[in-house]
């Protein structure tokens, strides 16, 4: 039996521990929450970590599409950006992975003679985590771009009606492509 | 060389070594979490660490002095040093005892609770957070342990076994930490099956940490500016009609005309009051232009007032006396002006004060005035339920207009947009106001979705900013409040491809671009009345190609004017 047969077959435990790998990242007390309440609406995060866990594996396990596994991991990254993580701490849970199949598949993974299949596996998760590495830090930027464009938007109309606010003329070049100020424009708002 | 200051020191990293992927999960500090009945109920303190995202900045010496506040210093929240007065327990332990006496309401909210646990989860913050202290019981468990333990017999006999705890400095950073975690949105007083009012426990929990002067500058600093110029970025008369200026400017160029409204007018009916929010923030800027145009189509007798320049009342966040003081300059600008009544613009907590507190806490301000019922002069139709507050929301007043057929309305005009509709808080939870806002966006717009059930009306969440806590040095802590919200918008737009997101709050409309631009960047915000001046057909008014936006209309892409 190959590798992709023995994962499909133990998919409901491997399943089911990788996401307990993602809700032990939690305080003990919320862990029951998360877990129990089954509405999406009630309980967004919990559910998010459910539904994209599943989704990853079995994405990893047919076509690993980097484009569907990216929106199933945007969803459970991005929360994860602004809670109580360090970024490790954020991205970490995809190895533990690793550890979860070789528990779940020790005996079979010998018998079976699939090691060679479980390095290339291995593979995978390791872009896993880089395609996660890649999604926390645009969810980090992405805060950093809206504090600062929040500061500009609260104070854009105070400062065009104080004339402190510079705004290009409609018409106006680059300059070095022939576009100063001709005769007559004035930069007025400056 | 100079010492560096310590809220700049950066703990070093536990050990540089590399750690498997099971040390890592592991390494998770749930110590400060712990708050479960192994450990007793609130062994909780040492373990608190203020963390950077999650905090408001300590207000400013001078907002303290300019309201006359005690204890104003410099200080920074991430100092050891809160510079507190030496005697700060005393002044605590005083402060609540002298509460505990003048409101019923906080004496009952501190017995009553029997850990049911039902509160337990409705709480945005905690559902974004999940960390346990978020949980409303908790959050004010935080401060029953103190309560038990100076108020009451048994907890002064049997100390933790009965759930008390000493108050220490430990303590009160606590208190203050989560203090700031509550938006004071009431979603889990809904739920409670006692009727307790968390928001009233963050209400008196502020109050009492006031009493040390440790407000925050993003609640201090509008209290500060209200009370000298009448609203919250401390604009002066002139700046304040040269903003509505040049909204009409805008105006002109979208329907070929100027309006002209007046601003403190003596002898006009009507007083309109509406957060600053609305004249300085966009796109609350678009909803005052909505206003703009609503009022000349139908020929309103109403004025603009530059001294009650402020619809919102961050003295709410506060205390009870700043409260009032704040609120007291709209009874008495109505009464100089010698109007009838008060049409209110879209806010939130704004409605909150007007619906719950103003009557019984400045009418007598209103003595003498002229100020009666208020009735539509459109429609003669009496709004009894302002009969004590002499205040109407916009979008009764609105949506009265509309059932009497009195706006003439082109919906299409907002036909490239698929409305939802996000209950703001205080409307919904502290006035009811459920239905309006709904007939209003439905005759205005042709594409209306709903949101889950469980995520709209009285069960709306809150947007993870109001009270105070819309700040740009907290973006963490508004995200993880803001999440449940985005993940309902973020389900609508995903079903029926929704894209506007309307709301009747100033705050709303501050807070949800950036909590939508995070979750969901294809769904903008707006106000109801915004939606309103699109639709809005007045007379003697060009053809539209444009939205308040400056966008085109549906079918105008290729206009020349556009």
């Amino acid at each position: 039996m190959d590798l992709k047969s023995l994962l499909l077959q133990k998919k409901s435990p491997i399943v089911k521990k990788w996401c307990d790998v993602v809700l032990s990242t939690y305080p003990q007390q919320s862990q029951k929450f998360l877990r129990k309440q089954k509405d999406q609406f009630a309980n967004p995060v919990g559910r998010t970590i459910f539904e994209g866990i599943e989704s990853i594996f079995d994405e990893l396990l047919h076509e690993a599409n980097a484009d569907k596994i990216a929106l199933f991991l945007d969803n459970i990254i991005r929360v994860r950006a602004v809670q109580e993580f360090s970024s490790s701490q954020a991205v970490g849970f995809i190895f533990g992975l690793k550890k979860v199949i070789r528990e779940e598949l020790e005996r079979e993974i010998l018998k079976e003679g699939v090691t060679e299949e479980l390095g290339a596996f291995d593979s995978r998760i390791d872009a896993l985590a880089l395609l996660c590495f890649d999604i926390y830090t645009q969810c980090r930027q992405k805060i950093f771009d809206i504090r600062v464009k929040e500061v500009k938007t609260r104070s854009e109309r105070l400062l065009q009606m104080a004339g402190l606010a510079y705004e290009l003329p409609e018409d106006y070049e680059h300059p070095g492509k022939g576009g100063d100020l001709k005769e007559g424009q004035v930069n007025n708002k400056c | 060389m100079a010492d560096i200051p310590k809220s700049w020191k950066v703990a070093p990293p536990k050990a540089w070594k590399l750690t498997t992927p099971e040390e890592l999960v592991k390494d998770t500090d749930h110590r400060r979490y712990t708050l479960g009945l192994e450990k007793g109920w609130l062994r909780t303190a040492p373990d608190v660490e203020i963390k950077p995202g999650m905090h408001c900045h300590a207000a400013l010496p001078k907002r303290l002095e300019d309201v006359g506040m005690p204890n104003p210093r410099t200080w920074s929240v991430m100092d050891e040093d809160w510079k507190l007065p030496k005697n700060w327990k005393e002044i605590i332990l005083e402060g609540f005892k002298d509460r505990l006496e003048r409101f019923r309401s906080f004496k009952l909210f501190m017995d009553i609770c029997v850990r049911c646990g039902a509160c337990a989860d409705k709480c945005h913050y905690f559902i974004g957070s999940a960390d346990p202290k978020n949980m409303p019981v908790l959050r004010a468990e935080l401060f029953r342990s103190v309560y038990r333990k100076y108020f009451t017999t048994a907890g002064k006999v049997l100390g933790p076994i009965a759930g008390a705890r000493e108050l220490n400095i430990d303590v009160l950073k606590e208190w203050w930490y989560y203090l700031y975690q509550c938006t004071e949105c009431r979603r889990c007083s809904v739920f409670c099956p006692y009727g307790i009012d968390t928001a009233e426990i963050t209400l008196m929990g502020r109050e009492l940490t006031n009493l040390l002067g440790l407000n925050i500058d993003w609640i201090a600093a509008p209290v500060a500016f209200c009370n000298r110029t009448g609203n919250h970025m401390g604009i002066q008369p002139h700046a304040y009609k040269d903003m509505i200026e040049f909204f009409l400017d805008e105006i002109e160029t979208i329907i070929g005309y100027r309006i002209e409204p007046t601003f403190n007018r003596k002898g006009a009916e009507i007083l309109f009051i509406t957060p600053s929010g609305d004249v300085f923030g966009d796109p609350g800027t678009y909803t005052a232009m909505g206003y703009l145009m609503l009022f000349e189509a139908l020929g309103l007798d109403y004025t603009w007032s530059t001294y009650a320049s402020e619809g919102g009342n961050f003295g709410l966040f506060t205390s009870n006396e700043i409260m009032k003081k704040l609120n007291a300059k709209m009874y008495a600008e109505a009464k100089r002006l010698g109007v009838k009544w008060i049409l209110g613009g879209e806010c939130g907590h704004m409605w909150r004060v007007v619906n719950q507190y103003m009557g019984t806490m400045n009418l007598d301000m209103a003595e003498g005035s002229k100020m009666e019922e208020p009735v539509s002069p459109i429609t003669g139709t009496k709004f009894e339920n302002a009969r004590s507050t002499k205040m109407v929301h916009i979008t009764e007043f609105t949506a009265d207009l509309i059932k009497h057929g009195k706006l003439k309305l082109d919906p299409s005009r907002n036909d490239h947009l698929k409305v939802t509709y996000h209950d703001s808080c205080n409307p919904a939870r502290a006035m009811g106001l459920l239905e309006e806002p709904r007939y209003v966006i439905k005759n205005v717009c042709n594409n209306f979705y709903e949101m889950p059930p469980n995520t709209i009306r009285e069960q709306t969440f809150c947007c993870g900013g109001g009270s105070g806590l819309n700040a740009g040095e907290d973006m963490e802590l508004r995200m993880r409040g803001g999440m449940p919200r985005a993940n309902a918008v973020k389900y609508v737009h995903e079903k029926y491809g929704v894209n506007k997101l309307a709301c009747v709050c100033a705050i709303d409309r501050a807070v949800l671009p950036n909590t939508m631009e995070y979750f969901v960047p294809e769904v903008d915000v707006t106000g109801v009345h915004e939606l309103v001046a699109n639709a809005l057909i007045l007379e003697g008014e060009k053809e539209r190609t444009v939205d308040l936006r400056g966008e085109p209309l549906p079918g105008m892409e290729d206009s020349e004017d556009v």
